[in-house]
């Protein structure tokens, strides 16, 4: 175990952290602003991977196909917001939980007898394909590198989005109040479908991106979902430093408990039994941080009372 | 007194119970089968309704209870039928193929993994609540897939139903009459206990829970009853389930499990005492008849259920009695 390898893993993890916060922001922000738990979420990722995997299959252009993920999910978004969601924000969570549970079928469903349920697989462009070399001696590939620094940027981007823009501010105070923020003129119902639009957006990019990794298929995006309600949980609901901070801290987590509690049961076990009762461990650990995060913050690391 | 909802509860019960006797009369063993799916899936449903229904507890880590009950059936089953004991300390034990030994194992388990889940969930409430049962679902879920000595991804068969002293449990009406005959002890349960003192006060912890901290009940203590309750009848079911199968995968431990039992008590209306057993019955219809139109047959379930939260929130009993009382 040298610590290259070490560095390697840590590097996958802030990959998986940057994939979950892409999903776990819209997730976030739907809810912070709106109230809604959305568990169609997944559908948006799943969405957009398919655009990615039909528009690069049409053109081969990788470009073109990160950017048809983009308007695909937004739009898928925008649409779903549109006809569904709105109708469920004064309602209780339950209904939005059956609501959105009803979507993911339709969606899933529909997916599969538009494309069929063989799995498509989106290429990494030449471009972006092969290792390059760290400092420090570390070949990593560049997809995976391009992945990171693509979602740190997002980061970037959205924080500045929501402390220095003007529909940043809306955001907030949207939060904060808002029959307020409707009385003072802003029109509310287009700033909810904005905020949805972009969610959805940021979770159909992840989708494509992690999609040259893994494969395109229907009930990809439950995995994630879940792994994003982790994250917002673990996080705080409605903050998007909760979300960013739970991300990577999940991400972390499931990357090396998965490689390294094999390795570390060995110590005592004799290896195929380690082998099994680390990965069985490593499954579950990111359960059990978030149990031991609720225990001592109910509401997670960066939420109010909620 | 006979109100309307009262007379389609029994008009119900007494369905499910003629049509797999006019079916067996006429030798018809796949519509049988159909209804004692029908029958443990309601008994599931009664079991969470119980949380969501009576409580007002959104679980959507249901599939837990249900794949521990299940597993709990086919960890022993396989015991028995390949001679190996499960432990030798601190006595003998073998594995049962006894269906009694195999629901209360059922029922404990699922009631301790209740107790503990609950227990770490119940600090929190409304959407934090809904996340986090779904996500202990899971975690059970990876770990069931992952556990390779009971089969892992593939799941566990057994070769031949458990055993139930005094009948034939192969006979498909006689092992339909065990599933009846539980569901409809169940229903009796659900509804004294939602008469009780305890159920009173769970309701009055859903509706106002500040009132009921003031006459000096503790909330946390009534829901943490209340989940264990409707996880160890969940658990019963899954075990059922599985000896239906005579299979148990970790897909009963999926979180689509528990948005499908979560679904048999919305279709049928939330809060009905007879809610699951319409909408279970109404599930199971759907897939049988839609299924052999469409593969894609959930595309229409999801569209149905998108109706019902939208527009008809009472589901089945609430559209055909009426909005009598909300909840129950």
């Amino acid at each position: 175990m040298t610590y290259i390898l070490v560095l390697e893993q840590i590097l996958n993890g802030l990959q998986l952290g940057m994939m979950l916060f892409l999903m776990a922001a819209g997730l976030t922000l739907v809810f912070g602003v709106m109230g809604l738990i959305n568990l169609a979420h997944g559908s948006l990722y799943m969405v957009g991977a398919f655009a990615a995997a039909a528009v690069a299959g049409w053109t081969g252009s990788f470009l073109l196909a990160l950017i048809a993920s983009l308007a695909a999910a937004a739009a898928a978004g925008a649409l779903m917001e549109l006809v569904v969601i709105r109708r469920l924000y004064r309602r209780d969570h339950l209904d939005q939980v059956l609501a959105t549970f009803a979507l993911i079928l339709i969606f899933s469903e529909g997916t599969r007898w538009l494309f069929g349920s063989f799995p498509l697989f989106l290429d990494v462009p030449s471009y972006l394909s092969g290792p390059v070399s760290l400092p420090g001696g570390i070949q990593y590939p560049l997809y995976r590198l391009t992945i990171i620094l693509i979602g740190l940027a997002i980061a970037a981007g959205l924080f500045l989005l929501i402390a220095r823009t003007r529909i940043g501010i809306q955001i907030r105070a949207g939060e904060a109040d808002r029959e307020m923020i409707a009385a003072l003129g802003v029109d509310i119902s287009k700033l909810y479908t904005l905020v949805f639009a972009l969610g959805a957006a940021l979770a159909g990019l992840a989708g494509a991106l992690v999609g040259a990794i893994q494969s395109v298929q229907v009930g990809m995006g439950e995995p994630v979902l879940i792994l994003a309600f982790v994250v917002i949980v673990i996080g705080g609901i409605g903050s998007i430093k909760g979300a960013l901070a739970g991300a990577l801290l999940v991400g972390m987590t499931d990357t090396l408990g998965g490689v390294f509690l094999p390795q570390l049961f060995t110590l005592f076990m004799d290896p195929a039994s380690a082998a099994s009762a680390g990965a069985s461990l490593a499954s579950m650990l990111i359960y059990i941080l978030m149990a031991a995060i609720l225990l001592v913050r109910p509401s997670g690391l960066y939420g109010g009372s909620a | 007194m006979l109100t309307r909802e009262s007379l389609l509860n029994w008009a119900m019960i007494a369905a499910l119970l003629i049509v797999p006797l006019a079916a067996w009369t006429l030798d018809e063993p796949f519509i049988i089968t159909l209804a004692t799916k029908a029958a443990i899936l309601a008994l599931a449903g009664v079991g969470l309704n119980i949380a969501l229904g009576l409580g007002g507890l959104i679980s959507l880590g249901h599939a837990a209870f249900f794949g521990i009950g299940g597993y709990a059936m086919g960890i022993l089953a396989a015991h028995a039928q390949n001679y190996e004991p499960l432990f030798e300390w601190p006595f003998l034990f073998e594995g049962s193929n006894q269906m009694p030994l195999i629901w209360l194992v059922a029922v404990v388990f699922s009631a301790l993994a209740a107790l503990v889940i609950g227990a770490l969930s119940l600090r929190t409430s409304g959407v934090y609540f809904i996340m986090i049962t779904l996500a202990f679902g899971q975690m059970l879920y990876y770990f069931a897939i992952s556990w390779s000595a009971y089969g892992g991804e593939d799941g566990l068969s057994i070769w031949v139903r458990n055993e139930f002293p005094g009948l034939n449990t192969l006979d498909p009406i006689q092992f339909f009459a065990i599933a009846y005959v539980i569901l409809c002890l169940a229903l009796v349960f659900a509804a004294r206990l939602a008469r009780s003192p305890f159920g009173l006060a769970l309701a009055a912890a859903r509706q106002n829970e500040d009132r009921v901290q003031a006459v000096g009940l503790t909330p946390f203590t009534l829901r943490l009853t209340a989940f264990v309750i409707s996880g160890a009848i969940t658990g019963l079911a899954g075990a059922l389930f599985a000896d239906l199968n005579r299979f148990v995968s970790p897909t009963m431990l999926s979180w689509h499990t528990s948005g499908e039992i979560m679904i048999f008590v919305i279709l049928g209306g939330v809060g009905r005492l007879y809610g699951p057993v319409a909408g279970a019955a109404l599930y199971i219809l759907l897939e049988h008849l839609l299924g052999g139109i469409s593969d894609y047959w959930q595309i229409f379930l999801g569209v149905l259920l998108l109706l019902i939260v939208l527009f008809a929130r009472g589901g089945l009993i609430g559209a055909i009695a009426g909005r009598e009382k909300a909840h129950g």
